[in-house]
C-alpha cells in the first residue's frame, strides 16, 4: 500500500534520513521504532510533504506521491496523526473532527465515521461541545485520532501516540489501534515505546541516526538481542 | 443632549474603525502579520469608488460591489506576490515588506491622481438628517451603523458557521495540521485577505462619505486609529477588533468635543499605552497558554 525507496532529507546541511526504504502492505500494522532523534518523525513529516524531499520515491495505493501537495493527501486516503497531537484547541471537539471531514462529500458517509469515531472514543460524545484545549492529554489524543478516523483513511500514520500518557492510557490506546486495524484500517506506527509498538505490530523497522539498520517481524525483534538492549531495557 | 450626539458621532465613526480593524485582525490571526498596507487598501477604495461614481457615473449600489472586489482581488494578489514569498522567514521581513507596499501604493496613487486631494461627492444619506425625540441624528451616521453591524455579524457567522470559516480558525491555529486535515492553506489565506480587503473597501466609502477628501495618503490616519483599536482589542480576535474601533471612535469624538480637538489623537494612542501597560494582550486577549 505504501513504499518508500531510498529516502533523504536534509535539514539544511544535516543529512536527517539516509536511503531509507520500507513498505507497508495492506491490513497490516508497521512499526518503525528507535530512539528520540533517530528520525521517526522526519519520515511521517516527508511522507505526509510537510518536509521537503532531496532524493527517494514514495509511492502510496500506486500513485507517485512526488509532487502531491500535502493537503491533497487526505482525500487519497493517506492521513497522519501528528506527534503531539496538535488538536486546534481553540476550537470544540465536534469541529475538530469536522476538520477531519474537511474534504469528504456525502454528508451521510461521514455521519457513519462520525458514529464510529464515537463508538471506539464514547469520551469524545460526551465532550463534544468542550473545547479540545481543556481536554486531559489522553482525551487529546483520542480527539487526535478520532479527528484522522473521520477522514476514512485507507492507511493511518501515527506518530508518537503513547507520548506523554499513563501506561493504562497508553495500554488503552493501542487496543484502540488495533480495533482501528482490524476494522480495516492500515496502519504505520512510530513509537518510541519499542515494547508497546512491537506487541500489537505485524512488521517492525529499527532506525538509528537516520538509517533503518533492522527489519522484521514484530515478534522476532521482541526477541532480537540487540534490539532487546537497546529499546527494551533488558 | 451634547453628549448623546458625541456618543453617536463616536459610534459613527467608530464602526468605520471597527470594520477597517478586522482586516487587521484578520489577517494577523492566520498568518501573524501586522499588514501595514491595509491603510492603504482604504485610499485605493476610494479612489475606485470616486472614479466609478464621477467619471462612470455608476450608482453606489453598483459602484460599492465593484469596489469591494477590486480591492478584494488587491488584497489577494497583494499577498501572493509580496508576502508569501516570506511566509517561512523571519517575521520582521514581512513587517518591512508591508511597509514597502504601503509606501508603494501610496506613490504608485499619486502618480496616477495627483497629491491633490479630490473631493468626494456628496450623496442623498449624507446631508438628510433624522430627529428623534429632541436628537438630531445624520442619516449617514444611521446608515454606517447599520451597515457595519450587519457586516460584523455577517463576519462573525461566516467564520464561526461556515466550512471555509471554520479552515480559517484552524490555519490560524496550526498551519501543518490544518494540511493534514486537507485544508488548502494558500487558499484559506487568500480568502482572508480578500475578506478583509472588502471590508476595507466598504470602510473607505463610508469613511468618505463623512470626510469628503481623497488623497493618496488618506488611509494612514484611519488605518492607524484602526490597527489600535484591533490591538487595543486584542490583535487576531474578532469581537476585540469591534470593541476596539468602537471605543477608539467615542474617545475621538468625545474627546473633540470636551477637551480639545487637537488632543483626540493624543487620547487615542493613550488609550492604547494604558491597554499595553495594563494588559499587553488587549482587551480580550488571552495569554498564551497551552496544554502539553
Amino acid at each position: 500500500m505504501l513504499s518508500v525507496e531510498n529516502l533523504n532529507v536534509y535539514y539544511g546541511a544535516i543529512h536527517a534520513l539516509h536511503d531509507i526504504s520500507f513498505h507497508v502492505n495492506t491490513g497490516e500494522i508497521v512499526t518503525l521504532i528507535g530512539a528520540n532523534g533517530a528520525g521517526k518523525t522526519s519520515i511521517l513529516q516527508s511522507i505526509s510533504a510537510l518536509i521537503p524531499r532531496r532524493s527517494g520515491a514514495i509511492t502510496f495505493d500506486g500513485k507517485d506521491l512526488s509532487h502531491i501537495p500535502a493537503h491533497r493527501l487526505i482525500s487519497m486516503g493517506l492521513t497522519q496523526v501528528p506527534e503531539g497531537r496538535r488538536v486546534f484547541a481553540t476550537m470544540t471537539v465536534m469541529e475538530n473532527l469536522e476538520m477531519g471531514a474537511y474534504t469528504r462529500r456525502s454528508r451521510t458517509e461521514t455521519q457513519q465515521d462520525l458514529d464510529m469515531v464515537f463508538a471506539h472514543f464514547p469520551r469524545l460524545k460526551e465532550r463534544m461541545k468542550q473545547y479540545a484545549g481543556t481536554l486531559s492529554g489522553g482525551e487529546q489524543q483520542m480527539l487526535a485520532m478520532g479527528r484522522a478516523l473521520m477522514s476514512h483513511p485507507k492507511l493511518l500514520m501515527m506518530d508518537e501516540p503513547s507520548m506523554g500518557l499513563s501506561p493504562i492510557l497508553v495500554q488503552e490506546i493501542f487496543s484502540i489501534i488495533q480495533e482501528i486495524n482490524k476494522s480495516g484500517t492500515t496502519v504505520l506506527l512510530v513509537e518510541q515505546n519499542a515494547h508497546m509498538a512491537l506487541s500489537i505490530a505485524n512488521r517492525a523497522y529499527v532506525l538509528e541516526t537516520g538509517k533503518i539498520i533492522k527489519e522484521g517481524d514484530a515478534d522476532a525483534l521482541l526477541s532480537d538481542d540487540d534490539v532487546r538492549r537497546a529499546y527494551l531495557g533488558n | 443632549m451634547l453628549f448623546l450626539n458625541q456618543l453617536i458621532n463616536g459610534l459613527h465613526i467608530g464602526s468605520i474603525y471597527a470594520l477597517i480593524a478586522l482586516g487587521y485582525t484578520m489577517v494577523y490571526g492566520i498568518v501573524k502579520l501586522i499588514n501595514f498596507a491595509h491603510g492603504d487598501i482604504i485610499m485605493v477604495g476610494a479612489y475606485v469608488s470616486l472614479l466609478l461614481i464621477t467619471n462612470s457615473g455608476l450608482p453606489y449600489y453598483l459602484a460599492i460591489p465593484i469596489t469591494m472586489v477590486f480591492c478584494a482581488v488587491l488584497g489577494v494578489l497583494i499577498e501572493r506576490l509580496a508576502y508569501k514569498p516570506l511566509r517561512s522567514a523571519p517575521r520582521i521581513s514581512a513587517l518591512i515588506t508591508a511597509i514597502g507596499v504601503s509606501m508603494f501604493l501610496q506613490n504608485l496613487a499619486q502618480l496616477i491622481f495627483s497629491a491633490t486631494p479630490k473631493p468626494y461627492p456628496s450623496t442623498v444619506i449624507s446631508t438628510r438628517s433624522l430627529s428623534l425625540g429632541g436628537l438630531t441624528v445624520n442619516l449617514l451616521t444611521l446608515v454606517t451603523l447599520g451597515v457595519s453591524i450587519v457586516l460584523m455579524f455577517g463576519l462573525s457567522a461566516f467564520v464561526r458557521f461556515t466550512k471555509t470559516g471554520k479552515a480559517m480558525r484552524a490555519v490560524s491555529e496550526d498551519m501543518g495540521a490544518s494540511q493534514l486535515m486537507g485544508i488548502n492553506v494558500n487558499n484559506t489565506i487568500s480568502i482572508t485577505f480578500a475578506i478583509g480587503s472588502a471590508l476595507a473597501a466598504i470602510g473607505a466609502v463610508l469613511y468618505c462619505m463623512a470626510y469628503p477628501l481623497v488623497s493618496p495618503t488618506m488611509g494612514s490616519l484611519p488605518g492607524l486609529k484602526a490597527f489600535i483599536a484591533a490591538v487595543f482589542g486584542g490583535i487576531g480576535i474578532l469581537p476585540g477588533a469591534m470593541i476596539g474601533g468602537f471605543v477608539m471612535g467615542i474617545a475621538e469624538s468625545l474627546t473633540k468635543s470636551y477637551i480639545s480637538s487637537q488632543m483626540s489623537d493624543a487620547v487615542v494612542y493613550g488609550i492604547l499605552i494604558i491597554m499595553l501597560l495594563v494588559k499587553p494582550t488587549g482587551l480580550l486577549g488571552k495569554r498564551a497558554s497551552e496544554k502539553v
